[in-house]
């Protein structure tokens, strides 16, 4: 074991709780995850919005509220707003030095992702259930 | 989310403005940007979602911006920055797995993201005109 003798931690217990940053690789991977995800749930959305498009609203509604739409729709919005929030986190880390200004703009770019992501989520909630 | 602040001035790694652009240093650049874009683009489909569960006017209000010509320009935008996000992405994936970063693959990767991303834009929006002429 060649770590540092002024450590009395194992490797192990220094490894647990994941490393300085305690996130570990957990961001590259989720932006992975996510990104996977997107691509057939993207390909989705454009086909979903082509044929829409130019419907009227009684039409829009009811595709739109319809399971096996609904559902689809629901993935790509978790996994989109969720992607970004991830993908925006990265730009302001490494653009913005101030920290001050960084932890503002990390706290809302959180607060973007999520309202969009619950905004749209909700409103294709109310789609399906009626109301 | 490591504190960046020097402890002392040290020299700084060379930035952009030193180096010859390049076709895969720009392209990369652009999948920064274009994933900005969508970031904020995503007001577009929270605004189309939730028209949609608000009512007929609100509805026909998010028709009126789709179907105008600044609405169109930028959805057709969008519809170009989400096809070159996306196979810069797969770009990505394939690089993930430690291939095609040779000299002539890495430069027709990027290639194929560019030329890619125009043709599958310009041919969804042929298909939805076909389809539905637009919004």
């Amino acid at each position: 074991m060649s770590h540092s003798k002024s450590s009395m931690r194992t490797p192990l217990g220094r490894v647990r709780g994941l490393g300085s940053a305690r996130s570990g690789t957990e961001h590259f991977w989720m932006q992975r995850v996510t990104a996977v995800a997107n691509v057939p749930l993207s390909l989705f959305v454009i086909g979903l919005i082509i044929t829409t498009a130019g419907s009227n609203y009684a039409a829009v509604k009811a595709t739109l509220g319809a399971p096996l739409v609904a559902i689809p729709l629901i993935l790509f919005v978790v996994s989109a707003t969720w992607h970004m929030r991830l993908g925006m986190q990265m730009i302001i880390e490494d653009y913005v030095p101030a920290e001050g200004t960084k932890v503002v703009l990390l706290l809302a770019n959180t607060f973007f992702s999520v309202a969009v992501g619950m905004g749209c989520v909700f409103a294709i909630l109310k789609l399906s259930f009626g109301v | 989310m490591a504190d960046p602040k020097p402890v002392s001035e040290r020299p700084l790694s060379p930035h952009l403005q030193i180096y010859r652009p390049m076709l895969t240093m720009m392209m990369s650049i652009v999948h920064r940007i274009t994933g900005a874009a969508l970031f904020f683009g995503t007001l577009l489909m929270a605004w189309w979602l939730i028209a949609a569960a608000s009512g007929p006017t609100a509805y026909a209000t998010f028709q009126w911006f789709a179907g105008s010509i600044i609405g169109r320009l930028v959805l057709f935008g969008y519809t170009w920055a989400l096809f070159h996000h996306m196979l810069g992405g797969i770009r990505h994936f394939i690089w993930d797995t430690g291939r095609g970063f040779g000299p002539s693959e890495r430069e027709w990767l990027v290639r194929a993201n560019l030329v890619g991303s125009i043709v599958l834009t310009v041919l969804t929006w042929i298909v939805a005109y076909a389809v539905r002429g637009g919004f």
